[in-house]
């Protein structure tokens, strides 16, 4: 909704689709819930298969062995990396970059600038762009302009140079080549990308050094592999990109910043899952933008994480509004408008996404969350990356609470994650060493070993956020399984108290050049990473609606 | 035809390949796609004369694995696709549009390609309830499949959920998913299942349609033949070990560290059709059962409610008996998941079957495509 001065005023996030897989879940095999929960999300694969396992493991009191703790820290920097590179080219840059400016860059001009950008990375010469160049001519001359056609291209948000436009191009390119190499790392381990597989104990990729028919020196060289190319794209690619393209924007480092509240449950257990102190990603809450105390935070406390369904398409019983996920229930109760509808009533519940709060608070959680965590919590790595990003776009750490602020977290996470996916494979060789090649524990596979009645919670930090699963187990079967996501926290509509989830609240005071071509809604909104369809709507001060925009 | 819609060929020569590397390109695609060598040439030419055919794909109920699995796709590369094979003009993952603008693209190639555009489906629609469980931009998402089909030339079904159902289709189906077949009942359908399917199958069916300007033949539940023909079991490197009877018997003992058969921890291997063990995964680096995992099944109907997955099939599908052998078990499971494909497709077949093959009759009930012998 836009005030008289074209600037957004308030805003409704919904989420329109709900598949049920916290029902679907009831009844089985606990020791398959990962299989089904990792299908929540194609994109972010992998997470909530993690996620599962460690619940699961949780509530059965079982303890994986050193490898496939390391192993599946692998796996997770391994996601958040080519996640995070893939959001930046191909789900956010164009947001940013004018494909159809790029026509008229000139190559001589755009080498010499990527050669500025990032000197390291060996692909800059004008013959080079000459042939992106030409490519990119000849699809927009064959007049089929496929996924570029009928964007925002020309819109006067766009700031680039043409040169600058070109290299971006360029760099898509590139990152959509490199995406399909890193993740063979999952097909190392988990068999296939995507949705590798993950198992209750363990991981069932077993290592034999000395045989020739499961993981040996061959599998962990070509890991090594992967991961020095891994580091090559963020650092010589990535990072110059991102910096060089915020530096055209600097009004987005005041521009949806939001709630001001972040959440992380911390990740990257370097001795064991229940030592929190020694994760590499700190957990953590951080209030009103206050870098100065972090507050603990704990998934397992009745009192500090709620789901509250207030303007959320579900019914709790005895006429509750807000559970714990162990006492969670999942029971769909549609009361929107019968489609085709034009718009969604912010007085009534609006969205498929329940409203989960901290102690009562909206939370936004993300790499934005993370590296405020790590960088309040006094981590030198975090502090060093930050201040060198600040310092380069010569703007002090208030930018950081901003969509640009959002953006550039997600590079310099990437930045930390990608290194210390060498520290893990390090520490896997090191642990092999010492002659430890154990990948599963199965004194608690066989049910017969389970306690009658168990409860477990699992978390981990996925690429979008703070990911958590609390599950109920009775006589050998899923009782209860309550997923709270990411995007659950991000995309959340208002609760009880009218409080806005984080897209909502990122919106209001948005600017907007033209409202009838809402590029700068895009911009915060993809700057969150949303990981569904999301809609919103714009409309003008007297509710006639502008136009409406559906994030994927 | 070639200035408006520039050849893979013509692309390719203007990026310095040279005539010999553009036959290997085409040699190896051929191979992928089961071709004998003397349909190269046919592959050369569909690469130098074929325009690009307009794609619209739609999203329904899903989790994006499909569309990252086809972008994987190491020959061809997405970038090959998406710039000079296809014309992906609507797809909300990758497409710079947004809201209305993107509405209008969907809206005006379903009329200016009228009966030309392949239509391509990753997820399913929900039907309970009126189909709210999934909307988009205000309107059912079971309304916007059914209108898009209506003036697609054919459509893919890619996935699980698409060609069959799916996680969300799992009991209870909550929301009432159903696949594309069951929804749009008057088009050619081509199933490609798999949660998700091996992106070198996703990109090697659309290849297949371009090159030959057909769809390939299909087995009785609407899946290529090229790359659902035959059973994970059949061509698992580690079948000698099923056969000399050295299982896996727990995870990480001395059978897993030495690559034994994962039969006994649940393997679907027996009955699952794809292409896993041959193509593999991400550019042939490895598959489930090669990294220790048993198959899980996911590329065949209702997988997901065939008992635990780490308890052996017989436990929860009526099988001839505990003791049969894979044979039987893979011929019994094909009668009992086989999805009728319906008369539509036999007799779409029958129409193009008789271009090609005289007086050979089509029966449905054998398979939905007339051999050529």
């Amino acid at each position: 909704m836009l005030d008289d001065s074209n600037h957004i005023h308030d805003a409704v996030s919904s989420g329109t689709m709900w598949r049920g897989l916290e029902v679907i879940l009831q009844g089985r095999d606990p020791r398959d819930a990962w299989a089904f929960c990792e299908r929540i999300c194609g994109v972010c694969t992998t997470v909530h298969a993690l996620a599962s396992v460690r619940c699961v493991e949780n509530s059965l009191g079982i303890q994986v062995p050193r490898n496939a703790d390391i192993i599946r820290n692998i796996m997770f920097l391994t996601q958040m990396v080519q996640d995070h590179v893939i959001h930046f080219y191909h789900l956010h840059a164009l947001d940013w970059v004018d494909v159809v400016s790029a026509l008229k860059a000139n190559p001589a001009a755009t080498a010499a600038l990527a050669q500025k950008v990032s000197p390291s990375w060996p692909t800059s010469t004008e013959g080079y762009f000459k042939d992106v160049a030409a490519t990119l001519t000849k699809f927009v001359a064959s007049g089929q302009l496929g996924i570029f056609q009928n964007a925002y291209w020309g819109h006067p948000a766009y700031k680039l140079p043409p040169e600058a436009n070109l290299m971006a191009v360029a760099h898509y390119l590139e990152a959509l080549k490199w995406q399909k190499e890193v993740i063979k790392i999952h097909t190392v381990f988990g068999g296939k990308n995507p949705h590798p597989n993950y198992l209750v104990g363990g991981m069932a990729s077993a290592i034999s050094l000395q045989g020739d028919n499961a993981i040996n020196i061959e599998r962990l060289t070509m890991v090594r592999g992967l991961i020095a190319d891994a580091i090559n794209i963020v650092e010589n690619l990535y990072i110059p990109d991102l910096l060089a393209v915020a530096s055209f924007y600097p009004e987005w480092t005041k521009i949806g910043g939001g709630l001001g509240n972040y959440m992380s449950y911390g990740d990257l257990p370097q001795n064991g899952i229940a030592d929190v102190a020694k994760f590499r990603f700190p957990r953590g809450v951080i209030l009103n933008k206050n870098l100065n105390e972090v507050l603990p935070v704990d998934p397992a406390d009745p009192a500090q994480v709620q789901e509250e369904i207030s303007h959320s398409w579900y019914q709790y019983p005895d006429g509750k509004n807000s559970l714990h996920p162990w006492d969670g229930v999942t029971e769909a109760n549609y009361t929107g408008p019968k489609p085709p509808y034009k718009q969604l009533d912010e007085n009534k519940a609006y969205s498929w996404v329940k409203a989960p709060r901290w102690k009562g608070q909206a939370m936004e959680v993300g790499p934005l969350a993370r590296m405020l965590m790590g960088f309040a919590s006094g981590r030198t790595d975090y502090k060093e990356v930050v201040t060198q990003a600040l310092g380069k776009l010569k703007v002090g750490p208030e930018a950081l609470f901003s969509t640009l602020g959002r953006t550039a977290a997600r590079g310099l996470e990437s930045q930390l994650a990608v290194h210390w996916l060498m520290d893990e494979y390090d520490r896997l060789i090191a642990n092999l060493k010492a002659g430890d090649s154990a990948t599963a524990d199965t004194q608690f596979w066989d049910p017969s070993t389970w306690k009658a009645e168990s409860k477990g919670c699992g978390f981990t930090e996925a690429p979008r956020g703070a990911l958590g699963h609390w599950v109920h187990i009775k006589d050998g079967k899923i009782a209860n399984y309550q997923i709270v996501v990411p995007s659950t926290w991000n995309a959340s509509p208002r609760d009880a108290k009218g409080q806005h989830g984080a897209y909502e609240a990122a919106l209001i005071g948005t600017p907007m050049a033209d409202p009838k071509r809402p590029v700068e809604i895009l911009r915060t909104i993809h700057s969150f990473d949303p990981c569904l369809a999301c809609a919103s709507h714009v409309f003008g001060p007297s509710g006639e609606k502008l136009v409406e925009v559906k994030v994927r | 035809m070639s200035e408006r819609f520039p050849s893979t060929y013509a692309v390719l020569q203007q990026h310095g390949v040279d005539r010999r590397t553009f036959f290997k390109y085409c040699t190896s695609l051929a191979a992928m796609m089961g071709l004998e060598a003397s349909m190269v040439p046919k592959v050369m030419a569909a690469m130098e004369n074929k325009p690009r055919i307009p794609v619209i794909w739609l999203h329904g109920l899903e989790c994006t694995c499909c569309s990252e699995s086809f972008i994987r796709s190491s020959h061809p590369i997405a970038q090959d696709l998406i710039l000079n094979m296809i014309s992906l003009d609507y797809d909300e993952t990758l497409q710079a549009a947004a809201g209305e603008q993107a509405e209008e693209i969907r809206r005006k190639i379903m009329k200016d390609h009228k009966g030309q555009y392949l239509l391509a489906v990753e997820g399913n629609a929900p039907t309970r309830d009126g189909g709210v469980y999934c909307t988009v931009g205000g309107r059912s998402f079971l309304d916007i499949l059914k209108e898009t089909a209506e003036d697609a030339k054919a459509i893919v079904a890619w996935g699980a959920c698409a060609s069959y159902g799916c996680v969300q289709n799992a009991k209870p189906n909550p929301t009432g998913a159903q696949p594309v077949h069951k929804i749009v009942t008057n088009k050619p359908i081509v199933n490609v299942p798999g949660c998700p399917p091996i992106a070198e199958v996703m990109t090697g069916v659309l290849a297949y349609i371009l090159t030959f300007d057909q769809l390939p033949e299909l087995d009785r539940t609407g899946r290529p033949k090229m790359f659902y023909g035959q059973r994970i079991h059949d061509k698992c490197y580690r079948r000698a070990f099923f056969d000399a009877g050295q299982f896996v018997e727990s995870w990480d003992d001395e059978g897993a560290r030495k690559g034994w058969c994962l039969y006994k921890m649940g393997c679907r291997g027996p009955m699952t059709y794809n292409s896993c063990p041959t193509v593999k995964w991400n550019a042939g680096t490895s598959f489930p059962i090669g990294s220790g995992h048993p198959c899980i099944g996911c590329s065949e109907a209702n997988f997901w409610d065939h008992g635990p997955f780490y308890e052996r099939m017989a436990g929860s599908v009526p099988l001839p008996g505990i003791e049969s052998t894979p044979d039987q078990v893979g011929k019994t499971l094909a009668v009992l998941t086989g999805v009728g494909v319906g008369a539509h497709l036999a007799s779409y077949w029958a129409r193009r079957a008789g271009k090609r093959i005289a007086g050979k009759p089509v029966d449905p009930a054998e398979n939905t495509t007339g051999e050529v012998k």
